[in-house]
């Protein structure tokens, strides 16, 4: 055995001690990387800078907690610029364990933005914010299809009352707000087929604004509702949430994950050349062995 | 009744939900919005069928001794431990006899399906003496301690911390982590099988390598280009191929959907 | 954090690891995770159906009323209907009856369909159809700088792109001559397309390790050590080294059995 048929041979339990090695080293040295803000989602940041106070947007938080990974950050600075703004958020689930992810999420929105703080040169007082007057959960429900249907036609309908049992009715920020109508934009942050539901079902019936926040492996498939009009902007993956962070000048997780993933990638490069060296060398022993 | 019905309801709904999206009319629209409504409430019911069916595999592993059953055990303490804390909550601050509660609760139900399972008649004896006294204990902390209540009908059980801590230190650490071992696998998958074998090959691997390296500061004034490079492949190339599919999906999913209607789609029905 | 939070983060990073132990091989700790996930998400999701589902949908509605009158006089007796026809779902069940079950799908697929046909069609198809056809900007044709997205090129290429692409699935003529020509560029771009997908994908699949490594960090590891709590406890660090030592434990018992069947072998 030659070298070359050793490197198309390696267990894969190598392969994975070396990206854990890989992660973990570039994760403890500190250093930063610039981020390159891109268009599709600078217009989304855009959209939501641009609202007036008091203005309603509609955050559906449709992934479970195997894909928090990159959702969850792009949630949180979003979330978080919304309440800083003063915007009004709606918040909703169409996964059935997303309830949970925004339990938690508000949360620790919550404790951030009750500090005080300076973003983009500008200072934010930290303030409270409050359940049924900046921000309403409406909760979970089944079949997601039906249910942006539903929202379309009244909130109340799939919606009696919100996740903690409250008659929408008698929650303040919900007052006059009978559908997409009162929203100034839906933004989908989701991980599933979901979003499929939301452009064709929500947007294409009703005609809000929709921007869309999502997993790495779906953003590619997206970019045709950008160019035509349907969707106003994507954030794909962490590099998305890491723009997006970019842009508010409030550095999370994704900022911080996206230095590993320099050497991660360049790693899985490395590999890449690894076995396609390896198979070219075999396939040349192979050609001169027939000859 | 048992294939003509359901086929006239398929078409009549169909049909109904077609003319009302081109043809909006007051009765249409309150019709539309009842159906809406109602699809929902009927789906939730059709959803506890998937847990009826996990409880019914679990228990069937455990009473058959299948290898590995202890597991189906975990399993069903999650399930039943996470819908309790689900409809409970505290009053104040004290714990009380909470988990005094549970635990008999817990046992109690577990002694009694010992019991009804079990063969030998004295050992049916002894399970159905120790879960019906459990049980009894479990009755009486749940009346007798005000540190904690059940809510059925209101949403306290939601806000509960152990309802909380489970999801937050239980689903959330095993979810997101299974799914991360798909980071390693998607690393040797790329080592094993991505080779630039003929040209197409060799252009998806490419499009990728570019794609990858888009936010790399180590390649200087390359990295500009790559990184533009990278964002016209996404947004021209990409764009074209993925429309393409976005078309093909969409035609795909509205003839399957007027063979449905139209009854030359059958298999929802099942067989009988 | 307080110590009792610190107990479920500890228990979290236990989980943590007994599940990435499956990249070393199956074992009772990543069987014990993995049923345990299970059980509590299918209880997660009981709960959250109730409280979130039936109650406000449907209990609330009916229940209005007198209460040992049940629904008769609540003021909207009419959700007795789809809770009649949600129970007949469960006829399922029975050899016997389960063809009964057919009734309230078939209003459901009847709603689906009849809801996706106009939407789907007008939303994935039209309006895509629509958008390939946009103009060509001719003025800006070759773009102002390199590989320009609004240049005139960029525009035939999503066009041409397209068709082409599309022209690659359809199979009811055999690919040749020209038609065979304009299907092999339909299947590069396409190519180029997955491969775009591709690379998301290894940056999406890293990105859930990464998130990973900063939760074990921030939660577990970094509170151990932070003295600057005002909760600091003790304690903190006794489960920490705990934890570590079941992790070497195990690494050490992996390698003993490992080099006892190696020297077996040899």
């Amino acid at each position: 055995m030659n070298i070359f048929d050793r490197m198309m041979l390696l267990d894969r339990r190598w392969v994975f001690l070396s990206l854990v090695i890989v992660c973990v080293v570039s994760y403890i040295i500190p250093f930063q990387i610039p981020i390159m803000v891109t268009d599709e989602v600078e217009s989304i940041y855009d959209m939501i800078d641009t609202l007036p106070e008091g203005e309603i947007v509609l955050l559906a938080m449709d992934f479970d907690p195997s894909l928090l990974a990159e959702l969850q950050p792009m949630t949180y600075a979003m979330a978080e610029h919304a309440f800083r703004k003063n915007l009004k958020v709606i918040f909703v689930t169409l996964s059935q364990n997303g309830p949970g992810m925004v339990d938690q999420a508000i949360r620790e929105v919550a404790d951030s933005v009750r500090l005080d703080r300076t973003y983009n040169g500008v200072f934010y007082k930290g303030k409270e914010i409050v359940n049924g007057e900046d921000y309403t959960f409406l909760g979970y429900k089944p079949y997601f299809a039906l249910i942006i249907l539903g929202m379309g036609q009244n909130f109340r309908i799939p919606f009696p009352s919100d996740y903690y049992g409250t008659a929408l009715d008698s929650i303040p920020m919900m007052k006059g707000v009978l559908n997409y109508d009162q929203v100034a934009c839906v933004v989908d942050i989701c991980g599933g087929n979901v979003v499929d539901a939301w452009i064709s079902y929500g947007q294409g019936r009703y005609n809000f604004k929709l921007a869309l926040g999502m997993t790495g492996v779906m953003a590619a498939d997206y970019y045709p509702y950008l160019n035509s009009g349907q969707v106003v902007g994507i954030m794909g993956g962490l590099l998305g949430a890491a723009e997006y962070e970019q842009l508010t000048d409030n550095a999370g997780l994704a900022k911080d994950g996206m230095r590993v993933q320099v050497f991660a990638h360049l790693l899985i490069i490395l590999f890449i050349l690894m076995g396609n060296i390896g198979y070219f060398m075999s396939q040349r022993d192979k050609r001169k062995l027939g000859r | 009744m048992r294939r003509q019905l359901p086929l006239a309801l398929v078409f009549i709904f169909g049909v109904f939900m077609i003319v009302q999206y081109f043809v909006p009319h007051e009765y249409s629209e309150w019709v539309y919005e009842f159906l809406l409504d109602w699809i929902t409430i009927i789906g939730i019911f059709a959803l506890a069928l998937g847990i009826y069916s996990l409880t019914h595999v679990s228990m069937g592993k455990i009473r058959n001794r299948t290898p590995n059953w202890q597991y189906a055990i975990v399993t069903m303490l999650g399930l039943f431990v996470m819908i309790y804390f689900g409809f409970t909550a505290r009053t104040g601050d004290s714990w009380g006899l909470y988990f005094v509660a549970l635990v008999a609760l817990t046992l109690g139900i577990s002694s009694l399906t010992w019991g009804a399972v079990e063969t030998q008649a004295s050992r049916r004896k002894i399970g159905f003496a120790a879960g019906l006294g459990l049980l009894a204990v479990f009755v009486l902390v749940a009346v007798f301690d005000p540190s904690w209540k059940f809510y059925f009908y209101t949403s306290e059980g939601l806000q509960s911390a152990m309802f909380r801590n489970f999801f937050d230190y239980i689903m959330i650490p095993i979810q997101s982590t299974m799914f991360s071992l798909l980071a390693f696998f998607i690393a040797s998958a790329a080592y094993r099988a991505f080779r630039a074998r003929n040209i197409l090959a060799t252009l998806l691997l490419a499009s990728a390598l570019i794609v990858m390296l888009r936010f790399n500061p180590f390649l200087g004034p390359v990295g500009e280009y790559i990184a533009q490079t990278a964002n016209w492949l996404l947004n021209v190339p990409n764009l074209a191929a993925k429309r393409a599919i976005v078309i093909g999906i969409g035609l795909g999913i509205v003839a399957t959907a007027l063979k449905v209607i139209l009854g030359i789609e059958r298999g929802y029905m099942g067989r009988g | 954090m307080e110590f009792g939070t610190y107990l479920w983060t500890t228990f979290a990073a236990f989980v943590i690891l007994a599940t990435f132990s499956f990249l070393y091989k199956d074992n009772p700790f990543y069987k014990f995770a993995e049923h345990l996930v299970v059980g509590v998400s299918a209880g997660y999701f009981v709960i959250i159906l109730w409280h979130n589902g039936l109650v406000p949908n449907l209990f609330h509605r009916l229940a209005d009323g007198d209460w040992y009158l049940l629904w008769m006089n609540s003021s909207k007796p009419w959700y007795i209907i789809p809770a009649i026809l949600g129970v007949l779902m469960w006829t399922r069940f029975s050899k016997k009856y389960s063809w009964v079950s057919r009734w309230p799908l078939a209003v459901y697929i009847g709603v689906g369909t009849g809801l996706a046909i106009p939407l789907e069609m007008s939303n994935r198809v039209n309006k895509q159809l629509y958008a390939a056809m946009a103009e060509i900007d001719w003025s800006n044709f070759w773009g102002s700088r390199f590989l320009d997205v609004s240049a005139g090129y960029s525009d035939i290429i999503i066009f041409v792109g397209a068709i082409a692409a599309l022209i690659y699935f359809f199979f009811s003529k055999a690919h040749t001559g020209v038609f065979g020509g304009v299907a092999t560029f339909g299947i590069w771009i396409l190519m180029i397309g997955f491969g775009a997908s591709f690379g998301y994908t290894v940056m999406a699949r890293i990105s859930l390790f990464i998130n990973r490594i900063q939760y074990m960090d921030n939660y577990w590891v970094q509170t151990a050590f932070d003295t600057s709590n005002p909760n600091f406890h003790a304690g903190f660090q006794i489960l920490f080294w705990l934890l570590v030592a079941v992790l070497i434990l195990y690494i050490v018992r992996e390698i003993m059995a490992h080099l006892k069947t190696k020297a077996q072998q040899g």
